[in-house]
């Protein structure tokens, strides 16, 4: 039996948002995540991107958590340690018809208090991006729109939360949530779990755990998002985000550099009924590649290296719901947080720890401590300098992915720090070993080794994202050995 | 600053073709060779390649492929070519400076007067395919999957799909039988197989493996480990053909599905790539578009016979230790153009006497001693005849060394200066 004042359901950016801006206060608080890790739902197969704020209708929740959060990351970033860079975005429309939708999405951006739209019209657009789609006539262009690493950002919250003393717990499902006379219990697969407070922020689950304790019913439907990424040698093809207005040929995918100089195309927009469906399909990634033109021209497609998809939590009345439900006192939602869902991660979390330093009268911890500081990037340092490193610690003279060129000095850091690596995707994602053009093909048996290593486990144990994803089957003709 | 070394020739990759390279440069002459490997042993993918067939050519004899590599590794030891394992090189100049780096010595440079490429190449991931579906374990390609059984003991899977049909992709379905898995089916997306026949009879003939050709996989099922796949015919056009879809319930699949030259490094030197082959434009020396910037191997062209490999690699050594040889020839035409320092009027020697311009570090400072005492002269530089200094002395005296400074810079605005005269003159 566990009991806590403050529990958070889902590690995803979200949950973890909102357990970092906790942890500024004297709480007693615990993320429960189901899988081995943090950021292993929607937060991990998104766009990246830091929107500007234009798309969100004024007045909703989605607006006002978007401008927010976009004026946060870059104080975030920095207190974090992860990359964040204002590359700007373009929505480009094809023809005069379209000016009336371009004027309308910058009026709406006027109105959320966006700055610095423009509209510009085809020679400007070229100039800046002169591999933009040819026939582009004209476009908004919205400078504070950015790029960030969602994967460093969703661990990183998660560290700093862990290190101002809020708890995680992994492999924990919630299964059911008995309201008590105060506050509720949570069963799971690992025992019940008390709290005065639940937040859930579940991602597209979020509507099963709102609906065991509200009469009130919300529908989450998961929306999914095919995905191709380009390698690195493509990924200056465009500097910024380009966008098409969505029109006669209905809404159209992005392209846009990522944080680490990859280029990502997408994604679609498909409900599905199946809320575990992160597979991609062949329509989608069709989809993706045949739509991708309308944005830039000359993309070299023979260039992917992966495809993925990830689901959108949609909620039916389209709007976040972040608010303590009124006839569940103590269960506090964050629901129905799809696009822009990442940018606002930071106002999300802000208004979850406002709306519980309300309710139970927080005081400041004193020994918050905003500062992460993120897994060395020796490609960061000058020749100097990563040759000091390496004689302080020669594991980062040791290179074992050599697409990304990620050394065994980091994967270690990322397997020791706290909450950290334990499978072959959880260093990827902390790394980016494997992340690269052979997609972990020379690397992986190198990393499991590692992992098995500072595990101290056995290679056969090592999984590729937790639970039953064991890499390897067992040793060779062991079957044959076991039979005699 | 970081540790710098002179080197003939440095080679990049201790495979088939880096070896083959390193022994010919080293038998044609040249000196200081390194190799540099990023793996932990020399013979780079051979090591995992233990079937044999390797070296009819090379050695008319039926080797496998640690044996094959070994014969090279030999020669590599008793010629005394040194090499560097665990060591990856990070970056190449457009005037040969290589940056590499390992665990013992960290970061350091290598200066070269030529450079052999031959990093080989890497597989083509699923991605490269589109192959759509889930991300589970159990998707690996057909190298990875032979190093971890062959050079690692380990077994990927106990029931497997093959999805292309090149020889890696042949020789890993009779492998991981051998090993106690099943082998369900190969599947190739070409209306032929890829491989060599006598690899078709002998790795899937022999063990009933059935070859499913214009077949691809369309979907793959399950979210941890790999459940099943989902198999298509395909048209002429390579597009799933409605209603052929059959299910094949397996926890691997192995992709084999083509080698893509690594040519990272190359590209970032600025050595120019043929989109074709995904290799170095190379001229009939195997020079690339930088000169004494070889290749060989499969970082120029995929090849299917090792024995290619090598031949190819040995011209490309012969050839950088010509490109060695000439442009230390050169090097020495340029050092014995010297200038003459010689001692004038009242002089009685400088200190160098000769001057190569193209040896010499930006500033040259030249020392000598007066052969008596001079009031208010002035110490004067001729070049040839041309008077350029004059600098006045109150005194000077044979008990006090005096000195002058040459520039590069100055020097190399004269090419046809014979000699630099350096004299007291009496006011």
């Amino acid at each position: 039996m566990y009991e806590y004042e403050v529990i958070i359901i889902g590690g995803g950016v979200s949950g973890c948002a909102a357990a970092r801006e906790l942890s500024r206060y004297e709480i007693r608080a615990c993320v429960l995540e189901r899988e081995e890790d943090v950021c292993c739902g929607t937060s991990k197969a998104n766009s990246g991107i830091v929107h500007a704020g234009y798309d969100a209708p004024v007045g909703s929740l989605k607006a006002q958590m978007n401008l927010r959060g976009n004026e946060m990351m870059e104080l975030l970033s920095e207190e974090l340690d992860i990359p964040f860079v204002r590359n700007g975005s373009f929505v480009i429309c094809k023809s005069e018809d379209e000016l009336p939708g371009l004027q309308e999405l910058y009026d709406r951006g006027r109105a959320n208090g966006v700055q610095g739209l423009q509209i510009l019209g085809r020679d400007e657009v070229l100039k800046k991006e002169p591999n933009a789609a040819e026939d582009v006539y004209a476009a908004l262009y919205a400078p504070t729109g950015g790029i960030v690493c969602p994967f460093e950002l969703n661990i990183a919250l998660a560290e700093n939360a862990y290190a101002n003393g809020i708890e995680f717990r992994f492999n924990t499902e919630v299964q059911e949530i008995r309201r008590l006379h105060e506050g509720y219990e949570l069963v799971t697969d690992q025992g019940s779990f008390f709290a005065r407070f639940v937040v859930n922020a579940a991602g597209v689950y979020a509507d099963r755990f709102h609906n065991m304790v509200s009469g009130r019913k919300i529908q989450i439907t998961a929306r999914r998002g095919d995905y191709c990424l380009l390698d690195k040698s493509a990924g200056s093809h465009v500097k910024s985000t380009i966008f098409t207005l969505p029109g006669k040929l209905g809404k159209g995918v992005l392209v846009a550099p990522t944080a680490h100089g990859n280029l990502l195309l997408g994604p679609t927009a498909v409900d599905i009924e199946d809320k575990e469906g992160t597979n991609t399909t062949r329509e989608g990634l069709e989809q993706v590649l045949g739509k991708v033109r309308m944005n830039a021209k000359n993309l070299p497609l023979r260039q992917v290296i992966t495809s993925f998809a990830g689901l959108r939590a949609h909620e039916a009345g389209d709007d976040f719901i972040i608010e303590e439900l009124e006839d569940a006192p103590g269960f506090i939602d964050c629901a129905g947080i799809e696009s822009p869902g990442l940018t606002s991660c930071p106002a999300v979390g802000e208004r979850i720890a406002g709306i519980l330093q309300e309710r139970m009268g927080l005081s400041k911890k004193e020994s918050f401590n905003p500062v992460r500081k993120g897994i060395v990037k020796p490609h960061t340092l000058s020749k100097e300098e990563r040759a000091r490193l390496i004689k302080e610690n020669p594991a980062y003279g040791n290179i074992i992915c050599r697409c990304e060129m990620i050394t065994e000095g980091e994967i270690v850091d990322a397997i020791r720090r706290p909450l950290g690596a334990r499978s072959l995707d959880g260093v990827k994602r902390r790394t980016r070993a494997g992340m690269g053009r052979c997609q972990a093909g020379f690397c992986s048996p190198r990393v499991m080794e590692i992992l098995a290593r500072e595990w101290n486990t056995d290679m056969r144990e090592i999984t590729k994202s937790g639970r039953t994803s064991k890499i390897l089957a067992g040793t060779n003709k062991d079957t044959w050995r076991d039979k005699a | 600053m970081i540790d710098s070394t002179w080197a003939d020739i440095v080679i990049i990759g201790g495979g088939p073709a880096g070896l083959a390279a390193a022994v010919a440069a080293k038998k044609n002459g040249a000196g200081r060779i390194l190799i540099l490997e990023r793996d932990r042993e020399l013979g780079g993918i051979l090591n995992q390649c233990i079937h044999n067939g390797f070296g009819l050519h090379t050695f008319k004899e039926e080797l496998t492929g640690p044996e094959y590599a070994e014969r090279f590794i030999r020669q590599v030891l008793e010629l005394d070519i040194e090499y560097k394992l665990n060591t990856m090189v990070m970056e190449i100049s457009r005037d040969k400076a290589v940056t590499a780096m390992n665990r013992e010595e960290g970061l350091f440079e290598i200066r070269a007067r030529a450079v052999i490429l031959a990093m080989g190449c890497r597989e083509r991931p699923r991605g490269a395919l589109n192959i759509p579906g889930f991300r589970p374990a159990g998707i690996f390609s057909a190298g990875t999957a032979q190093r971890l059984v062959n050079m690692e003991g380990y077994l990927p899977g106990r029931e497997v799909v093959i999805l292309g049909s090149g020889d890696i992709g042949l020789i890993m379905a009779r492998r991981m039988t051998l090993e106690g898995a099943k082998v369900k089916v190969v599947a190739e997306l070409m209306p032929y197989s890829g491989g060599l026949k006598r690899n078709i009879v002998q790795c899937l003939d022999d063990y009933g493996i059935p070859l499913k050709l214009s077949h691809t996989v369309i979907d793959i099922k399950g979210k941890e480990r790999l459940e099943g796949i989902t198999l298509a015919e395909v048209d002429g056009r390579g597009k799933p053909i409605p209603g052929t879809e059959e299910f094949y319930s397996c926890d691997t699949l192995l992709l084999s599905v083509g080698l893509i030259p690594e040519n990272e490094l190359s590209g970032g030197m600025g050595v120019e790539l043929n989109p074709v082959t995904s290799g170095p434009r190379v001229n009939e020396s195997l020079e690339t578009s930088i000169e004494g910037v070889f290749a060989c191997g499969n970082v120029l062209h995929v090849h299917d016979l090792v024995d290619f490999v090598s031949e190819e690699a040995a011209a490309a050594g012969r050839n950088a230790a010509a490109y060695v040889r000439e442009a230390r020839e050169e090097e020495d035409r340029e050092a014995k153009k010297r200038i003459r320092l010689t001692a004038g009027t009242g002089v009685r020697y400088t200190v160098p006497e000769t001057v190569s311009v193209s040896r010499m570090d930006e500033h040259l400072t030249v020392r000598f001693r007066v052969g008596g005492v001079y009031k208010n002269c002035y110490v004067s530089v001729c070049f040839d005849s041309e008077k350029i200094s004059r600098r006045r002395k109150t005194v000077v005296a044979p008990g006090e060394m005096e000195e002058i400074v040459l520039t590069k810079e100055q020097l190399e605005k004269y090419p046809d200066l014979e000699e630099i005269n350096v004299r007291i003159e009496e006011a």
